[in-house]
C-alpha cells in the first residue's frame, strides 16, 4: 500500500515537473523569440495620469514608426505598458514584473520618486532605463551606468528659476512651497539655494501635502506675509488648486513652478485664474525643425505633442540608435554605445555625459496665457 | 486678529464639510454598532453625481444659478441615497446576525469596490469644474490684512446649518426618529413592540448617504475638482471627527468635524503645515485617553 502510494507521489511529481518545464520553455520562447520587448512605465492612473498618458502616446508612436521602418536589428519591437501610479512601492513592483516579461529597455518612469527606487531593479537586472521626465539629480548621480534621462535636472532648473526670482523679482516677497515628494522638495530646495546665494531671502518656506484639496490655510498664510511670488515645487493638480484658492481669497501673487505644469490639465483646473503662471521647462521640442514630421504625425492623429510626449519618443529613438550602433542587445554594449555616440532624435542631436544626463541646452521660462503656454518674454 | 478671523473662516468651512460626513458615520454606528467604512466613498459618489448633473444642466442650457444649485442638490441626494440603500442591502444586511467583524470587513471591501468602480467608469484623472460662484465680501480691510469671506464659504456654512437643523428635527421630533432611537437602544425590544427594524436601518443609511452627498456637492463647488480617491482622505478625517465628538452622537459628530477642521487650519496657520495631520491625530489620542467615549459620547452600559 505504502509502495503504491509513494509510486503515485513520484509519478505525480514527475508529471508536475514536466508541466512546469513545459511552461518554462514557452516562457523562454516568448521572451527570447522573434520580438524585442520594451516597456513604457509611468503614472497611467492616479492624479498624475496626464503625464502617464504623455509618456504612453510618445512611446506607442515611436514603436509604431520603428516597426513600420523594419524594427531594430531586423526584429519587431513589442511595447509593454505599465502603471506605477507615481507611487514608489508600485514602481518597484512593476519594475520586477517587467523583468519577468523579459523587457530589455524601459522608457520611464515619470515621477522622480518612482524612477529612483525602480532604477535599482534595472541596475541589478541589467535593463537599460532612459527616463523622459524624472528630473531629480539623484537618479543619474547615484544610479549605475545603465540609467539615463533625456530631460534636464532639477539643479539646472532650480538655478534658472532662482536666478529669475532673485533678479527680476528682487524687491518682491517670495514664498517657497513644496509637496514633500522627491521631485517637489528637490526642486524647491535647489531654487532656494540659488536665492540664498544671491542674497535674497524668502518670506516663507512651507511644505504642503500632495493629494489634498484644501489649501485655504496656506493661502491665508501667504496673504499674511504679503507674498507677491509663490514658488511651488510640485505637480499641476496642487498648483492649480493653490492658484484657484489664492484668487478666491483675493491674493494676486504670481505662481512660479517647474516642468510638472506642462499639461493642459493645469488650465482645466485653474480656468482663467491660471493666466500669467510662470514655469520652467526645456526648450519646446515642437519648435525643433527635426521634430516637424513627427509633430505633424501626432497632430494628424489628433494628439497635441505637448509636454513630455516628444521626450518619450526621443528616449525610445536614442535607445534604438544605440542598439544599432552596438549591433547587439547586450546591456553592457548598448550602455557603452549610449555613452559614446551622438543620436539624432526629435529632441535634436543629443549626447549623454558620464552620469547619464543629456548634454543639451537647459531650461527656459514659459508663461501660461489663454489656455496654452509659450516662451516667457521678460 | 484679522489673520485669526480669516483662518477661523477657513477652519469653519472645512469643518462643516467634515461634520456633514461624520454624521453619517455616527448615525450608522449608533444604530447597528458598525463602522461603515464605505461612507467616504458614498461622499465621493455624491460629488461625482453632482458634477455630472451640473454638466448635464449646462448642456441643456440651464444657467440660472439658484435653479442649477437646487436641482443638482436634489438629484445628488436622490441618487446617492440609492447607493446608500443598495450598499446596506447587499453588503451589510445579510451579515447583520454574523460575528461583529464580518460587516466591518464587508464595509472595507465595499469601499475598495466603489473606489475601483468609479476609477474604471470615470477614469483616474482629476475632473475639474470651472468656478461657478466667485467673489465674496471683504469683511475687514485695515490696509495691512484683508479678510475675505467668499460667497461659497457662506453657502457652505449656511447649507450645513440648515441641513443639520432639519435632520436633528427628524431624529428628535418625528415618529421615524423615535423608531431610530429605539433601534439604537435595543433592536430586539424595538422589534417586539412592532417597529420594522429593517426599514428603520435602511432609512438611516439613506439619511447618511443624503448628508454625504450634500457634503460632496459643497466640496465640488468649493474646490472645483473631484477624483475617485477623494473619499479616502476625507472619509478618514470625518471618521476621526465622529470618534472625537463621541461616536453615536449627532451633535458630537458635527462638533468633532468643526474641531478637526479648526485644529488643522490653526496648526497650519501658526505652526508648520507639514505637521498638521500629526497635530490633529495627537489631539484625538489625547481626547480618547481622558474621555474614551469622545467629547459628547455616552459611556456604553453593559446590558444585562
Amino acid at each position: 500500500m505504502t509502495n503504491i502510494f509513494s509510486n503515485r507521489i513520484i509519478s505525480f511529481g514527475l508529471h508536475f515537473i514536466g508541466v512546469l518545464l513545459f511552461f518554462f520553455i514557452f516562457q523562454v520562447e516568448k521572451s527570447y523569440g522573434k520580438d524585442i520587448t520594451i516597456a513604457v512605465l509611468g503614472p497611467m492612473t492616479g492624479q498624475y495620469a496626464a503625464f502617464g498618458r504623455q509618456l504612453r502616446e510618445g512611446a506607442i508612436m515611436a514603436v509604431d514608426d520603428m516597426n513600420a521602418a523594419g524594427g531594430v536589428l531586423g526584429k519587431k519591437i513589442r511595447l509593454e505598458i505599465g502603471d506605477d501610479a507615481c507611487d514608489p512601492k508600485q514602481a518597484v513592483a512593476i519594475a520586477n514584473q517587467m523583468v519577468n516579461k523579459g523587457v530589455i529597455f524601459v522608457d520611464g518612469h515619470f515621477c522622480s520618486g518612482s524612477s529612483i527606487p525602480a532604477s535599482k531593479v534595472y541596475e541589478e537586472e541589467g535593463i537599460i532605463q532612459i527616463s523622459p521626465g524624472s528630473t531629480n539629480p539623484k537618479l543619474t548621480d547615484e544610479g549605475a551606468d545603465n540609467i539615463f534621462r533625456v530631460c534636464g535636472r532639477d539643479d539646472h532648473q532650480g538655478k534658472i528659476a532662482g536666478e529669475l526670482l532673485s533678479k527680476k523679482f528682487r524687491d518682491k516677497n517670495i514664498a517657497i512651497l513644496h509637496d514633500k515628494t522627491a521631485y517637489g522638495k528637490g526642486l524647491a530646495d535647489e531654487t532656494r539655494k540659488v536665492l540664498h546665494k544671491n542674497n535674497k531671502q524668502e518670506v516663507l518656506y512651507e511644505a504642503i501635502t500632495a493629494g489634498e484639496k484644501d489649501y485655504s490655510a496656506v493661502v491665508s498664510k501667504l496673504k499674511r506675509y504679503k507674498t507677491d511670488i509663490v514658488y511651488l515645487g510640485g505637480y499641476h493638480t496642487e498648483a492649480g488648486l493653490i492658484v484657484r484658492q489664492m484668487r478666491d481669497q483675493g491674493v494676486k501673487a504670481i505662481l512660479v513652478s517647474g516642468d510638472a505644469l506642462v499639461t493642459d490639465e493645469y488650465w482645466a483646473i485653474t480656468g482663467d485664474t491660471g493666466e500669467g503662471t510662470l514655469m520652467t521647462f526645456s526648450p519646446d521640442p515642437r519648435k525643433n525643425p527635426a521634430a516637424l514630421p513627427v509633430v505633424k504625425k501626432f497632430r494628424e492623429k489628433n494628439i497635441e505633442p505637448e509636454g513630455y510626449i516628444l521626450y518619450s519618443y526621443g528616449a525610445v529613438q536614442a535607445w534604438k540608435q544605440a542598439v544599432e550602433k552596438a549591433g547587439t542587445l547586450h546591456v553592457d554594449r548598448v550602455t557603452a554605445a549610449l555613452h559614446k555616440y551622438t543620436f539624432d532624435t526629435v529632441l535634436g542631436r543629443i549626447r549623454f555625459n558620464k552620469t547619464g544626463d543629456v548634454a543639451a541646452p537647459g531650461y527656459v521660462f514659459y508663461e501660461w496665457k489663454m489656455g496654452t503656454y509659450d516662451y516667457y518674454e521678460e | 486678529m484679522e489673520y485669526f478671523i480669516q483662518q477661523l473662516i477657513n477652519g469653519l468651512t472645512l469643518g462643516a464639510i467634515y461634520g456633514l460626513i461624520a454624521i453619517g458615520y455616527s448615525m450608522v454606528y449608533g444604530i447597528i454598532g458598525m463602522i461603515n467604512f464605505a461612507h467616504g466613498e458614498i461622499f465621493m459618489i455624491g460629488a461625482f453625481i453632482s458634477l455630472i448633473v451640473v454638466l448635464l444642466l449646462n448642456s441643456f442650457g440651464l444657467s440660472w444659478l439658484p435653479a442649477v444649485l437646487i436641482i443638482v442638490l436634489v438629484m445628488a441626494m436622490v441618487f446617492t441615497s440609492l447607493y446608500g440603500l443598495a450598499i446596506e442591502r447587499i453588503a451589510y444586511r445579510p451579515l447583520r446576525k454574523s460575528f461583529r467583524l464580518a460587516p466591518l470587513i464587508s464595509a472595507i471591501g465595499m469601499s475598495i469596490f466603489l473606489q475601483n468602480y468609479m476609477q474604471l467608469l470615470q477614469g483616474a484623472r482629476v475632473k475639474p469644474l470651472q468656478p461657478m460662484i466667485t467673489g465674496g465680501f471683504t469683511l475687514i480691510d485695515d490696509g495691512d490684512y484683508t479678510v475675505v469671506l467668499s460667497f461659497l464659504q457662506i453657502i457652505i456654512i449656511i447649507t450645513t446649518t440648515i441641513i443639520v437643523i432639519l435632520f436633528s428635527f427628524i431624529i428628535y421630533k418625528t415618529q421615524l426618529g423615535r423608531e431610530q432611537r429605539a433601534c439604537a437602544q435595543d433592536r430586539v425590544m424595538a422589534e417586539l413592540v412592532g417597529i420594522n427594524v429593517d426599514t428603520t436601518i435602511s432609512v438611516t443609511f439613506i439619511i447618511g448617504a443624503a448628508l454625504a452627498s450634500v457634503a460632496g456637492f459643497l466640496y465640488l463647488l468649493y474646490y472645483g475638482v473631484v477624483d475617485f480617491f477623494i473619499g479616502f482622505l476625507v472619509g478618514i478625517k470625518a471618521f476621526t471627527a465622529a470618534v472625537l465628538g463621541g461616536i453615536g452622537s449627532l451633535p458630537g459628530a458635527l462638533l468633532g468635524g468643526l474641531l478637526i477642521g479648526l485644529i488643522e487650519v490653526f496648526w497650519s496657520a501658526y505652526f508648520s503645515i507639514e505637521y498638521k495631520d500629526v497635530a490633529a491625530f495627537s489631539i484625538l489620542v489625547l481626547v480618547l485617553i481622558f474621555r474614551p467615549t469622545g467629547l459628547l459620547g455616552r459611556p456604553e452600559i453593559e446590558k444585562v
